[in-house]
């Protein structure tokens, strides 16, 4: 039994050796359960939170638009749409084999329904189709018993009532694409729109409102337990515009088919009560989602349809800019308002002639007659002794040549040429020549119809540089407040130029012989006083003049003058600036004048029978 | 408690035990032990259904029922019977592993289990108490000299190596290392000398590049994820990674019994097996978790006093055997649970779902038990009761 006894004491001892490594490793085990369940507790305690806690967004109503007298523009309407889940039909055919006997159900929409179908878990509702029809979803729903899985389902689409009306100022809203992605979560949602032009784009994060959240337990495949919180969120502010859908709707249908733009505006407030584009597009096609041939359609109409012209056409102003070319000359003294200058029906500079309108030439012209029979003669002569760039400065003050800073994205800004101008845009030097012709509001002078009823109301306000806007409150960031009086600064330039120029314009409506006197307003207090204009658009050659000028109703459209009107009424207290551009149109005082008076005594009597109404309430 | 120097009654002197001798001695708090870890195990079956007893608590407590039922047959059958019949069962755990080897090659992949219709044999884990029970066969009648001999070492090495290598094919890495491990700590506990373990370490380690090229690609992966959870969180890493979080969110007192989040909303794995402790150390916290660590160094420490106390070298052996299997189970799991060791399939012995690993380790117990009863009872080269 000897070697027992080694046996018993190697054993005992690698024993005790085996217990001691045994020892250190359950150490070991304890060590780590206080790492993992002391040290790092906190670490793993916010993980499995994260892990069982979903936060979800809840899209809050989007804003609604409405005209200054709360006629809805944009609306959220709801959307019927059919849903399926998975789970709780015993067969994805049968329940669509159904359902295909009560509404339509395309092939597509079958095989686009078994993919998601496949791709996703069995409790996750599947879109089968969206804007059901009410008869639709009646029908569904009396035949729920036999239908199983589906599920009818409400959301929100936005829907402009007024379709093409006021569409480029309202603009639309799509999808979120790839550059409109900020941090807002909300626009991580399906099917979540936003705005992408007009006053839904530039509006578009007060309209959002602020996205709701609901925080729900889910399993670790993503079915939800139960809720836990839910916060609303707050639903998008709705926005007031100084718009008049009515008055909008006349001077649409005035316009017609023509290519052209009509802008009225409060002078004192910068309140824009009609900015018509035609021809117009119905907004609610992007919602829906346009087919190629509708795009094609848009994009390749020559009337640009898609284009708010008012802001974003930009027209040579022709002689409506002799309105402040007359202003800076009075300004600048470069001729008294009673000197004349003789109008032979040319004029020469260097070896070159320049033409006035009137074959015989007008005569002696002093300042007022020269605006009132919108003399180039008269006009030349004083833009020659002006200068290029003194007008370019008067037309600046009175709006042009740059964005008015209304509140709608895609303002374009004009041009008002200069020497420095052309030096930087062309790299050319100035020729005298383009002076003169600059001084008719030809050549390279540009200006949006937007941005001549600016002009016009800062004539008529007394020189006072107001700012066109579109929404009645202003808005910052996500509130909307009470625009405060404006208080606009002075444009710079004298009551004596102003009334001068004021007084051409009232001749020209007002006075026979004046180029709109056909165009007058007769009605008691509703008078109103503009300035023609008659773009051309296309260079007349010495040879077509000894040929006689060919009319415009023999010219392809693209070539024909482009007709223009501003005004402001009423004369003895004005109130209102109008601009009317017909694009291709062809004489100002024959084309445009006639839609401005109308649109003038328009916007006038539902001014009358407003307050009318207010001292009826009053009684 | 046991008592290592317990009073010495005459009778126990003697070679023969009657029945009454040995159900009297059997160890009861050894019993209580094993039944109090299982009955934790039980509440956490319970809880992992979501407060149920089926589909799991409630099997897994018959077959404790019928486990402990063969513990208590195992201890009373005399140690050397088992003694005489280690190699036949050795044999026999041989054939069946090569059967489920041609079994599982006919059927297309890895199949470790033969249905007997009431229960599915792992041979496997058969072979984990014949390896334990020919090897303590062995060495019983080696001395000291003896050991220390390379040639005579050589069959027990055979010994181990062939069903290592089988078990491998299958391919079950886990339980191809714990029939390593197990069979190094016998040999240790024999005497082979320190230096052999050495040169084997220096050997297995120069080893491993080699043998990272017979690994299976889910084998790598769980290695390489194990090193590195974060290369793949929704794939490999994940088991691992939710276990983390279960128990670190778990904290001190945990989340409380049936409140753990992790695995009531399945984010957790095999809860019901493998990760049976995450699930336990989410809701009881670090408290219960090592209070039930203390439970298994508790019963690990029997092992080692019933041990120590046997008088032949085939029962220490057995004893020893059987409790660092025992160990190794546990410890491998929970290490693996904690992110300590990579996954590999062990489950935590009495405490996880699933019936071959419980009636295997009961069965183990019960030897254990029988190395208790017999303590005293000298034993002879073969198995008889005379040198």
């Amino acid at each position: 039994m000897y070697h027992d006894n080694d046996r018993m004491k190697v054993f005992n001892r690698r024993a005790m050796m085996l217990a001691s490594g045994k020892a250190v490793l359950v150490g070991t085990l304890a060590a780590r359960m206080y790492y993992l369940q002391v040290i790092e507790a906190e670490k793993y305690a916010m993980l499995a939170e994260d892990n069982r806690i979903s936060t979800r967004l809840l899209a809050p109503p989007r804003g609604l638009i409405l005209d200054r007298n709360g006629i809805a523009m944009a609306v959220n309407q709801h959307n019927y749409r059919v849903l399926l889940v998975p789970e709780q039909t015993p067969s994805i055919d049968y329940t669509l084999d159904a359902l295909g006997r009560i509404i339509v159900l395309t092939e597509s929409d079958r095989a686009r329904i078994k993919k998601e179908a496949g791709r996703r878990r069995s409790f996750v509702p599947i879109t089968v189709r969206e804007n059901l029809s009410w008869e639709e979803v009646a029908r569904t729903e009396v035949n729920a018993p036999d239908l199983p899985g589906l599920v009818i389902d409400v959301g929100q689409s936005r829907n402009y009532p007024l379709e093409n009306l006021g569409a480029h100022i309202l603009g639309y809203v799509a999808a979120v694409s790839e550059q409109d992605l900020t941090d807002d979560p909300l626009e991580q949602l399906p099917g979540f729109r936003i705005g992408k032009a007009g006053v839904e784009k530039i509006y578009d994060l007060a309209l959002r409102g602020r996205h709701g959240t609901s925080r729900v337990e889910v399993n670790s495949v993503g079915r939800v337990i139960k809720e836990m919180d839910r916060d609303e969120g707050l639903p998008g502010a709705d926005i007031h515009l100084t718009l008049d859908m009515r008055l909008q709707e006349y001077a649409a249908q005035r316009l017609g088919d023509e290519s052209a733009s009509v802008v009225v505006m409060d002078i004192h407030t910068g309140e824009v009560l009609v900015m018509a584009s035609t021809p117009s597009f119905d907004p609610n096609a992007f919602n829906r989602g346009l087919t190629t041939e509708e795009w094609k359609e848009l994009v390749n109409n020559p009337r640009s349809p898609l284009t708010n012209k008012a802001i974003a056409g930009t027209f040579a102003p022709g002689s409506t800019f002799k309105l402040v070319v007359a202003l800076a000359a009075i300004e600048h003294n470069v001729i008294s308002p009673d000197q004349t200058v003789f109008c032979p029906g040319h004029m020469s500079l260097g070896n070159a002639k320049f033409h006035c309108w009137k074959k015989g030439g007008h005569g002696s012209m002093n300042l007022v007659n020269a605006i009132k029979n919108s003399c180039d003669v008269y006009f030349y002569d004083v833009a020659r002794r002006l200068g290029v760039d003194r007008i370019a400065d008067m037309a600046k003050r009175f709006g042009l040549g740059s964005p008015t800073g209304i509140d709608l994205p895609g303002e374009r800004a004009g041009i008002v040429p200069s020497r420095d101008w052309k030096r930087a845009a062309l790299g050319q030097p100035w020729h005298p020549g383009e002076t003169l012709v600059n001084g008719i509001g030809q050549g390279y002078c540009t200006a949006t119809p937007l941005q001549l009823a600016v002009m016009t109301a800062r004539l008529a306000n007394g020189g006072l540089a107001v700012v066109p806007h579109v929404a009645r409150e202003r808005i910052i960031d996500k509130r909307a407040e009470p625009r405060s009086k404006p208080d606009w600064e002075g444009c710079g330039c004298s009551a004596k130029a102003l009334t001068l120029v004021r007084q051409g314009m009232f001749a020209v409506s007002n006075e026979p012989g004046g180029t709109a006197f056909r165009a007058r307003i007769s009605q008691d207090g509703m008078w109103l006083s503009g300035k023609t204009g008659t773009a051309q658009v296309r260079r007349i050659t010495m040879r077509e003049r000894e040929t006689g000028v060919r009319k415009n109703e023999d010219l392809p459209w693209k070539e024909r003058d482009h007709a223009l009107f501003v005004a402001y009424a009423p004369e003895e207290a004005p109130r209102y600036a109008i601009a009317v551009v017909v694009e291709h149109g062809g004489g100002g005082s024959a084309v445009a004048a006639p839609i401005a008076r109308d649109v003038m005594i328009e916007v006038q009597k539902r001014e009358r029978a407003r307050l009318a109404g207010l001292s009826g309430e009053a009684r | 408690m046991l008592r290592p120097t317990s009073r010495l009654p005459a009778r126990l002197g003697r070679t023969e035990l009657s029945w009454r001798d040995k159900i009297w001695h059997i160890n009861w708090s050894l019993v209580a032990l094993l039944t109090v870890i299982a009955g934790i195990g039980f509440l956490n079956l319970y809880s992992a259904a979501g407060g149920s007893l089926e589909p799991w608590a409630m099997k897994s407590m018959i077959r404790f029922g019928m486990g402990m039922a063969i513990l208590i047959g195992v201890a009373l059958i005399d140690i050397r019977l088992w003694m005489r019949h280690s190699y036949g069962l050795y044999l026999l755990s041989m054939v069946l592993l090569v059967l489920v080897e041609l079994k599982g090659t006919i059927g297309m992949g890895a199949q470790r289990w033969i249905d007997l219709g009431f229960i599915q044999l792992q041979p496997s884990e058969i072979m984990k108490i014949a390896l334990i029970l020919s090897l303590a066969r062995y060495f019983h009648g080696a001395t000291y000299q003896d050991v220390g001999r390379p040639l005579f070492l050589l069959p027990p090495l055979l010994m181990v190596l062939a069903p290592v290598a089988l078990v491998l094919k299958q391919p079950d890495l886990g339980t191809a290392m714990m029939l390593m491990m197990t069979s190094g700590a016998i040999f240790f506990m024999a005497g082979v000398r320190l230096w052999k373990f050495a040169v084997i370490l220096a050997a297995g380690l120069a080893a491993i590049p080699v043998a990272w090229q017979f690994l299976h690609d889910y084998q790598r992966r769980r290695v390489l994820v194990f090193l590195d959870p974060d290369q793949d969180p929704l794939g490999s890493g994940y088991h691992i990674t939710q276990s983390k979080i279960a128990l670190g969110s778990g904290g001190v007192f945990g989340k409380g019994f049936m409140d753990g989040t992790q695995s009531r909303l399945n984010f957790l794995p095999e809860k019901q097996t493998d990760f049976i402790f995450t699930m336990f150390g989410e809701e009881w916290g670090m408290v219960g978790g090592l209070v039930l660590l203390g439970l298994y160094v508790l019963l690990i420490g029997y092992g080692y006093a019933i041990a120590l106390r046997c008088r032949s070298q085939f029962g220490r052996l057995v004893a020893l055997g059987i409790t660092t299997t025992f160990f190794l189970y546990f410890f491998i799991n929970t290490a693996m649970v904690m992110g300590l060791v990579p996954v590999v399939g062990v489950p935590l012995p009495l405490i996880s779902y699933g019936g071959t690993a419980m009636l295997s380790l009961l069965f183990g117990w019960g030897l254990v038990m029988s190395a208790y009863i017999h303590r005293d009872v000298t034993i002879g080269r073969r198995g008889s009761h005379e040198d």
